[in-house]
């Protein structure tokens, strides 16, 4: 089966100036996104994941190597089919739920009806059916989150990038929104890449996660989880789920005693 | 007491206060300086029956507009340019921050040369004061726009121009209005300057017209009645203001 996405040989040189030397961020790596896996990537901070994530996004270059989605190379422009949540929260202040998760769809041809009916069944399947006319400053993080995932999926992406997604939310609102991504993934049918620095949600969501080294970050162990594609949050109960996170852990650690020596 | 009730009693116990110092002022001076609060009102209903007074107030609401269109859309448009544009920017603004606290009426000869006598001196006056601020907050308010909308604006695959009217324009909106409520004041400074000192038309040519003639009533009166429209907008503009602001939260 040929990979949805791929990375091949990619590397990632922040070009230095003003006396600064160029920064080695990432790679070379090499990955290859199955058609319809959700794949996590973790790695220690300043590894280089969110690069990994813009470079595969096409919001930034690779300095060497290729990218391609769909067989086509990346380059320059996100593809159409690609679709970006970042951990920043990206709602737009200026308009309510509504016009923010509309936002994609207006101005692109497609007739209000169809329109409508798209925010619609995206608000529900978020749970901000109540929600429409707020506006972000009216709601919490999570839900502000919500309103993200929301704008993305009405444009029906193929590819979800994840960029720690939950990174600024507290602990019970991360294990429930983990929920709701597995549900997404599973009614999409998308390929879902996750970057996330938590061990536990990668393991609890992923069929595959990818643990990358210490700046210039690379990829040190690749895992399958084998969980069934049903699956939710009650995983953290199972005996094999906490065997999982150790061995995630016991190739991370080293990884992430550099990490710290080097900041 | 109810806090809305409490402001607007606020508003009214500082408009007394106004016109009793208004009043006091007038029965310290006299009438050779300054006409009291109650002539001065029976004087702008005097002038506003006179045909020559409307012409006048015309000429500098038209002078106004036009000057206010240019100070607003060409502020606008500098101002995201160069925003958008780091070097220009950086270049840029430092002329701005010079040109905005440089006495404007220096440069008045240099216009008049440029313009002539009339409409077209006083609204070029008119718009290089109303300019520089819109230039200034537009540009400042796309630099600090966060740099995760104009991410999700190119995962949103907008063009440049579609980014710029979608995300960089409404983001910056509470910041542009700042600046348009700045620039209104002054646009209206500049057209008013301008008529004081090199037109034969306008409420400014008025009022430096009745200074010559030694008729302070007709000067008192015009100069209330702009004080009061010029305070007027700025209220409004400054709820504008504070109501975009609050939503951007």
């Amino acid at each position: 089966m040929s990979a949805h996405a791929a990375l091949a040989g990619v590397s990632r040189v922040y070009p230095g100036g003003d006396g600064r030397a160029p920064l080695h961020a990432l790679g070379p790596i090499d990955l290859a996104l199955r058609p319809g896996e959700f794949f996590a990537v973790v790695g220690p901070s300043g590894c280089g994941k969110s690069t990994l994530l813009e470079v595969l996004a096409g919001l930034a270059p690779a300095s060497e190597g290729t990218v391609t989605f769909e067989g086509s190379p990346v380059a320059g422009a996100v593809p159409e089919g690609v679709g970006v949540v970042f951990q920043e929260d990206a709602s737009f202040p200026w308009a309510n739920v509504y016009d923010n998760v509309a936002f994609g769809l207006q101005g692109s041809g497609l007739d209000r009806s169809e329109i409508d009916a798209r925010v619609r069944s995206a608000l529900a399947f978020m749970g901000l059916r109540d929600f429409a006319s707020a506006y972000p400053a009216q709601l919490s993080g999570g839900m502000r989150q919500r309103v993200c995932i929301a704008r993305t999926l009405v444009l029906k992406p193929r590819l979800i990038l994840l960029d720690e997604p939950f990174g600024a939310l507290d602990a019970q609102t991360r294990l429930l929104m983990g929920d709701e991504v597995l549900r997404l993934w599973r009614e999409t049918g998308a390929t879902v890449l996750l970057i996330t620095h938590a061990l536990d949600e990668a393991a609890m969501l992923a069929d595959r996660v990818g643990v990358m080294s210490a700046r210039p970050g690379r990829f040190i162990d690749v895992v399958e989880t084998g969980w069934p594609r049903e699956r939710d949050s009650r995983l953290a109960e199972r005996p094999d789920f906490g065997a999982l996170v150790a061995r995630l852990w016991s190739s991370l650690r080293v990884e992430s005693i550099k990490a710290l020596g080097h900041t | 007491m109810n806090p809305a009730i409490a402001r607007h009693l606020d508003f009214l116990l500082v408009g007394i206060g106004l016109l009793a110092i208004w009043q006091g002022l007038f029965l310290w001076i006299g009438e050779t300086g300054i006409s009291s609060p109650l002539q001065t009102i029976r004087h702008l209903g005097a002038l506003a029956e006179r045909q020559m007074f409307w012409t006048h107030a015309w000429a500098t609401l038209d002078a106004f507009l036009r000057s206010l269109l240019i100070a607003a859309v060409g502020g606008i448009v500098i101002g995201l340019w160069l925003g958008i544009g780091k070097v220009a920017g950086q270049v840029a603004e430092p002329i701005l921050v010079a040109l905005y606290s440089l006495p404007k009426v220096t440069l008045y000869p240099v216009i008049l040369l440029i313009f002539g006598l009339g409409l077209s001196a006083k609204v070029a006056f008119g718009a290089i004061h109303g300019i520089i601020p819109v230039i200034l907050f537009t540009m400042s308010a796309v630099r600090t726009i966060r740099p995760v909308l104009i991410k999700t604006a190119k995962v949103m695959r907008l063009s440049p121009a579609k980014t710029a009217w979608r995300v960089l324009m409404p983001a910056a909106l509470p910041e542009i209005v700042t600046g348009l409520r700045i620039g209104f004041s002054l646009t209206l400074l500049g057209v008013l300057i301008g008529e004081m000192f090199a037109s034969q038309a306008g409420l400014g040519f008025m009022v430096i017209n009745a200074i010559g003639l030694n008729d302070t009533e007709t000067m008192m009166a015009v100069t209330v009645l702009m004080i009061v429209l010029a305070g007027i907008a700025n209220v409004l503009l400054l709820a504008l203001d504070h109501r975009l602001h609050r939503r951007a939260g």
